[in-house]
């Protein structure tokens, strides 16, 4: 091979790998994202039911009912307009209160019960999740997460 | 009073700092040696006032001064005093002082070893360190006081975030921002090649062991943070693809990048430009995780803020920085390319290779940290960017690293061949081959795959490493001596290649081999779990120096035998009001055993959580021999003989 020939190749492979890697790249980030629902959106039908999504709003006080003797919990998240019903099995994250917001990811189920997977909560007393602040409507300080096991 | 002095010294370091910029211009443009040689003095002299100043901050969270807003925001009277000194860099204000202090000191380091350097490039390259300290003092005193007073003074403090009361975050965020801010270093070097046009190789000879000593710190702050996570968030996840961890995880991957490719250049010539591009990336990404961590963008433990114009200010400095040095690449680059050629069967293509996927890892993890925020910005929609996707790209990536790594170690310089290579290393490569395949019957579960996968390469890549020690030693008259006297550089390569392969050995492992339960439990209920039996022996009261807390007591059997009595706590801090988990662990080289406990319920149960960790020590362990292989090598004697410039007295001084 001419010392041409080979760079020629080189260049070709290398175009050929870094367009598959790109290629292979963008279809799994596009696998991956989840977008930001608000309990109204949910209600109002614009949230995906193929695929995982997140959701935030304030948790309805009195609203969290826990199985006896399980560690199944069941909760209701409000934007102050619509209601969606939260279900989760396992340990909520410290700071998880009712009337406070949080947000979760998770699928929403054909009963339209949202199945988390995920509890998020802010953490600190003064924070809120800046996509539940935009979902009620005011502007809030930034939040804080953390998140429990799954 | 004190704190006042404070500020003056703040103001005075600014003073200073641009002292370290003109004198080197002025001194460059006159080509004036005693102008140039004024950055040396100045620079000193701003770590001195940058020392200063943060003592007295310490003092004012040593003596409680809440009439200092910083103070009262993040202290508390109750709070330990080990906590009050590390409160000092606990939020934003503090941190950016700490931010400043290191960059002096790194300025200070580079002023103590410049005597090796031409002249000129000693002179730009302090310059260059002085720019980015002003940036950092401006903003620091415009956006962010640590000294701000209020009076009257508050009784009493709102206490430091009980997240960060713990030992490990008193040293994290030091050594990553001494990781962070070392890259000014290179990058400052870079600069001062581009703007003299003479990058030759004894350039990458004085930028290697700063390149390596920031590279071995930000290793080491992204292990302790990965640690501290494991332990305090209290739910036994080591890494979570959070974008600060990625903010800080991007610049040691184009780091990783740049201390190989410096390596090539200094050997060999080779890949000059883009080392330089390199250098200048990584402390790009260096500022950009600054901009990420603190303006607020972001929502984690970190995010300690939101200020518009902080933001505002740290994106500034960002485009300045990366606008300005890619122009003057664009613009100076072409005149300092060139350099030796290659085989492609050598290890400059091996390294090649190595370059490119780190940096294309990086470019993955950009993609994936910075969209969702800038489809924020522009109001397209909330997105978040889950794990899954960062797990398989990155993982994809690592594959092809650790085949290469493995050859790469092995093959020669300019040209060799893939019958000799595959003549020295048949054996690793088919006893990795074999522990894969019977990794994959041993193993179970839905990762099984991919941990035998990673197994294999971890193996591949420790056994290639051992392979070329004993290539060196053996046979030799005395194999020990031989290996007592190979060059610092090859012996913290091997270090930290072990500890590559340690830490993916780690990451699979744990992967593959841990479990978990989420379960309620009753005093005098016990559960098993891998093998070992886990008891809640009793609940009692626990009475922390600024906290209440319910300690849970757990009995850890195997067979019959005690294995470990384990304390987790779910303590309240009065001050902020604030719940925190602190998990009981018992620590071992193979196995941790986790207890959390997570919410009360009815009666005296509660929700708990019991982890067994398989091998998750092997992960930060690996960082940690990273990081000694980087002290090493940084330390070779070939750095400290002084670099004589062969080009020097051919390059034209074009500046």
């Amino acid at each position: 091979m001419t010392p041409r020939r080979k760079r020629m190749l080189t260049i070709g492979l290398l175009v050929v790998g870094m367009g598959l890697a790109t290629a292979l790249i963008l279809n799994a980030f596009n696998q991956n994202l989840m977008y930001f629902y608000s309990p109204s959106d949910v209600v109002a039908g614009k949230a995906p039911a193929a695929r995982d999504f997140r959701i935030g709003g304030l948790v309805v006080v009195g609203s969290v009912k826990r199985a006896p003797d399980q560690l199944d919990v069941e909760f209701t998240l409000t934007d102050m307009k619509q209601q969606v019903t939260v279900r989760y099995a396992g340990i909520l994250p410290d700071l998880f209160r009712e009337g406070q917001g949080i947000v979760a990811n998770g699928k929403l189920g054909p009963d339209g019960v949202f199945a988390a997977r995920e509890v998020l909560a802010k953490h600190d007393e003064n924070y809120m999740p800046p996509e539940v602040a935009e979902a009620l409507g005011h502007p809030g300080p930034d939040a804080t997460l953390t998140r429990p096991a799954q | 009073m004190i704190p006042e002095i404070g500020l003056f010294l703040c103001v005075l370091a600014l003073a200073l700092a641009v002292v370290q910029v003109a004198f080197p211009t002025i001194g460059l443009w006159r080509r004036d040696a005693a102008w140039l040689a004024m950055a040396r003095p100045a620079a000193r002299a701003q770590f001195a006032c940058l020392l200063a100043a943060f003592a007295v901050l310490v003092h004012a969270f040593l003596v409680n001064d809440f009439s200092l807003v910083y103070v009262a925001q993040n202290s508390n009277s109750a709070l330990p005093w080990p906590y009050r000194v590390s409160a000092t860099w606990g939020a934003h204000e503090g941190s950016l002082l700490l931010w400043a202090l290191i960059l002096a000191g790194w300025t200070l380091a580079v002023t103590l070893r410049d005597r090796e350097l031409p002249g000129d490039i000693a002179g730009i390259v302090t310059a260059v360190m002085g720019l980015v300290s002003i940036a950092f003092l401006l903003f620091m005193l415009f956006t962010s006081n640590p000294f701000a007073r209020e009076l009257p003074a508050p009784p009493d403090g709102a206490d430091l975030n009980p997240l960060l009361q713990d030992p490990g975050l008193i040293i994290h965020p030091p050594m990553l921002y001494m990781g962070y801010v070392g890259f000014a270093v290179p990058f400052a070097f870079a600069i001062a090649a581009l703007v003299s046009g003479r990058l030759t190789p004894g350039w990458a000879r004085w930028a290697r062991p700063w390149a390596l000593t920031a590279w071995l710190f930000l290793t080491l702050g992204i292990a302790l943070g990965s640690w501290w996570a494991y332990y305090e968030l209290g739910w036994g996840g080591w890494w979570f693809w959070d974008p600060v961890e990625n903010a800080s995880f991007m610049p040691w991957l184009l780091g990783t990048a740049l201390i190989h490719s410096l390596a090539v250049t200094d050997k060999r010539g080779t890949f000059k430009s883009w080392t330089v591009l390199l250098a200048i990336g990584a402390f790009s990404l260096s500022l950009l995780g600054t901009f990420l961590v603190r303006s607020g963008v972001l929502t984690s433990v970190h995010a300690f803020a939101t200020d518009p114009a902080r933001g505002v200010f740290v994106l500034g400095i960002l485009g300045v920085a990366v606008g300005g040095s890619l122009t003057l690449y664009a613009w100076r680059g072409p005149k300092v390319l060139a350099g030796g050629s290659y085989e492609p069967v050598s290890r400059e293509t091996f390294l090649l290779a190595n370059s490119l996927l780190l940096a294309v890892s990086t470019a993955t993890i950009l993609l994936g940290t910075i969209y969702p925020l800038v489809l924020d910005a522009l109001g397209l929609g909330k997105i978040s960017v889950g794990p899954p996707y960062f797990n398989l790209v990155f993982g994809l990536l690592m594959l092809p690293l650790a085949l290469a790594l493995g050859w790469g170690q092995f093959a020669r310089w300019r040209e060799d061949s893939l019958r000799r290579l595959w003549g020295q290393l048949r054996y690793a490569a088919g006893a990795a081959l074999l522990l894969g395949v019977c990794a994959v019957f041993v193993l179970d579960g839905p990762t099984r795959i991919t941990a035998a996968i990673g197994l294999a390469l971890a193996l591949w890549v420790a056994l290639s490493t051992l392979v070329g020690v004993w290539q060196r030693c053996a046979g030799r008259a005395s194999p020990l001596a031989t290996l007592l006297a190979q060059p610092r550089g090859f012996v913290g390569q091997v270090l930290a290649h072990l500890g590559f392969a340690m830490t993916v050995a780690g990451v699979c492992l744990t992967g593959a081999l841990s479990v978990d339960r989420h379960e309620r439990m009753a005093p005098g209920d016990s559960v098993e779990l891998g093998g070992y039996e886990f008891r809640f022996e009793s609940l009692n009261e626990f009475t922390g120096p600024n906290f209440q807390a319910d300690e849970a007591l757990f009995l850890v059997t195997r067979n019959g035998r005690t294995v470990a009595e384990l304390r987790p706590q779910k303590r309240f801090y009065k001050v902020r009001g604030m719940p925190m988990t602190e998990a009981g662990i018992d620590a071992g080289f193979t196995r941790d055993l986790y207890v959390s406990l997570g919410e009360p319920l009815e009666g005296r149960a509660w929700s708990v959580r019991l982890h067994y960790k398989a091998y998750i020590r092997w992960i930060w362990l690996g960082a940690v021999l990273m990081a000694a292989g980087g002290l090493i090598a940084a330390t070779d004697r070939r750095y400290r003989i002084k670099a004589t410039e062969p080009a020097a007295g051919v390059a034209t001084q074009e500046a």
